[in-house]
């Protein structure tokens, strides 16, 4: 067992948490304007969402690194106005898993929108129901499996995670060396067996994410018909 | 009740039309809207509840103006007081027959009451406790009607309701439609293929072609009495029959013949509700 392995697996799992928790309030609304909007400018906004499945993680934790540091305007604001300095910090890794990580909150959800039939959304608003009324009590309970899938990538998706975490972060023990990172560390100094204990700990909790994901969008599906 | 004229561009089979229509309404009056597919039916309904917005002309009910373009007045769907019910029924899956009815019922006065007494008139409170997944064709559409009018709407629009449904469950529900318009007094529009459900239920009719008016009128006058020759299929308690009708159809009818014989029926329009 690795020295510092439950401070690494406890700063993982509390970056995978807080990047689900935030893209969900950010993605809900970001997804419902992606699947009902119709703006000239939809197809932009669509690939600058998917963007982070096609780029390196290193492209983005490049681009970050440079954003958060004091030689760019932005840096210099959140630096010199702010007093917040990002780079080789837990909120920098983690605005950095919220940009990488936002496809894969966003798609499902969009995707989730756009299946509920219009008419029930439609039939809401003729019973004078608002449209955030119709969102809570109508289109989310019938898009149950789209949130899940939501959740569950995210933060399966977050725990994986490494270019980002480490251009941004670097691998500071507690505060930015991730389960992730952990491992390529105890591999460059040929400490195998430590490196096991962390990748079948990372193997077995993305395992159960997913039967536990199947397992209730079967439940779910049963549940509704 | 209503008064309103609306232009809006269609997509037709032919082309692109545009749908014109210039209509007053009477409290209380029924009017069926007929006409071939593409000719702006669903349109017109969808214009009136707000779900679309029309290009030009005004939409007038009583006092309240839902609509005026020359000045830019749009009620959203949300403020407009009618009943819209919609084709595929548009139930929320995730929720109770009654939990449908009290979804809409919200924010209305007395709405406990009014669940209850909806439930009953439309013979709904046996099925209150289930989802809408489990229910027959004709029982989502009595929640539909019964979940459109737990709102109190003095206006009812519906789009072909009773298509979906087989013709002895169509029966019985034109029978549940004109209780319902009488009942809640409602001014109601209806969009219907049907020659003798318009005969049985409208007050007028509206045909449509292409966006156009067509004809505007009462229903057309009952049919002569014509002749059905049916099978036999089966002899049934009580002096009665059970005919096959050409294409299928089957009835009950009093009278008396062996299986396999062939009958001649008259068969006649019923007079309107």
């Amino acid at each position: 067992m690795p020295s510092d392995y439950w401070q690494t697996l406890r700063l993982t799992l509390a970056l995978a948490a807080c990047t689900t928790a935030l893209l969900l309030v950010l993605g809900l609304p970001l997804a419902y304007a992606l699947a009902y909007g119709r703006s000239r400018f939809k197809p932009l906004a669509e690939a600058v969402v998917s963007l982070p499945l096609v780029l390196p993680p290193t492209v983005i934790g490049f681009y970050l690194l440079v954003a958060f540091s004091d030689s760019s305007a932005l840096g210099r604001f959140l630096i010199e106005k702010l007093g917040v300095s990002l780079n080789f910090t837990f909120p920098g890794i983690l605005v950095g898993s919220l940009v990488y990580s936002l496809p894969f909150m966003v798609q499902p959800l969009q995707a989730g929108f756009g299946q509920v039939p219009r008419s029930l959304r439609e039939a809401a608003y003729t019973l004078g129901k608002s449209r955030g009324t119709t969102l809570w009590r109508v289109l989310l309970p019938n898009m149950r499996p789209a949130l899940l899938n939501g959740l569950v990538l995210t933060f399966a998706h977050t725990l994986g995670e490494f270019g980002v975490v480490l251009m941004i972060g670097g691998s500071l023990p507690g505060t930015t060396r991730v389960a992730s990172i952990a491992i390529y560390d105890e591999v460059q100094s040929l400490h195998y067996a430590q490196a096991n204990v962390y990748a079948l700990t990372l193997l077995g909790v993305a395992f159960v994410i997913l039967v536990a994901l199947y397992w209730f969008t079967k439940r779910d599906a049963a549940r509704l018909s | 009740m209503l008064d309103f004229h609306l232009l809006k561009a269609l997509h037709t089979a032919a082309g692109p039309r545009t749908l014109d229509v210039r209509l007053t309404l009477a409290p209380g009056e029924l009017l069926a809207l007929s006409g071939p597919s593409g000719a702006g039916k669903t349109t017109l309904l969808r214009l009136l509840a707000g779900l679309d917005r029309p290009d030009d002309g005004f939409i007038q009910a009583a006092s309240q103006t839902w609509y005026r373009a020359e000045n830019r007045q749009w009620l959203p769907p949300q403020q407009r007081p009618l009943g819209f019910v919609f084709q595929d029924y548009a139930l929320f899956p995730n929720m109770t027959v009654r939990e449908n009815l009290a979804f809409a019922a919200t924010g209305q006065p007395q709405p406990a009451r009014t669940i209850s007494d909806l439930l009953e008139s439309l013979e709904l409170t046996e099925l209150a406790g289930r989802r809408p997944a489990v229910l027959s064709g004709g029982q989502q559409q009595r929640v539909a009607l019964a979940r459109a009018l737990a709102r109190r709407p003095r206006l009812l629009l519906l789009d072909e309701p009773l298509s979906a449904l087989d013709l002895s469950t169509r029966l019985r529900l034109q029978q549940v439609l004109a209780d319902v318009h009488r009942q809640f007094e409602l001014t109601t529009i209806l969009i219907s293929h049907d020659p003798a459900e318009i005969a049985r239920l409208a007050t007028r009719v509206l045909e449509l072609e292409l966006g156009q008016v067509r004809r505007l009128g009462p229903p057309a006058a009952p049919a002569a009495p014509a002749k059905v020759v049916g099978r036999v299929l089966a002899g049934l308690p009580g002096g009665r029959l059970r005919v096959q009708l050409p294409g299928g159809i089957e009835i009950e009818v009093a009278g008396q013949a062996g299986v396999g014989e062939e009958v001649a029926l008259v068969v006649e329009v019923a007079p309107p509700l």
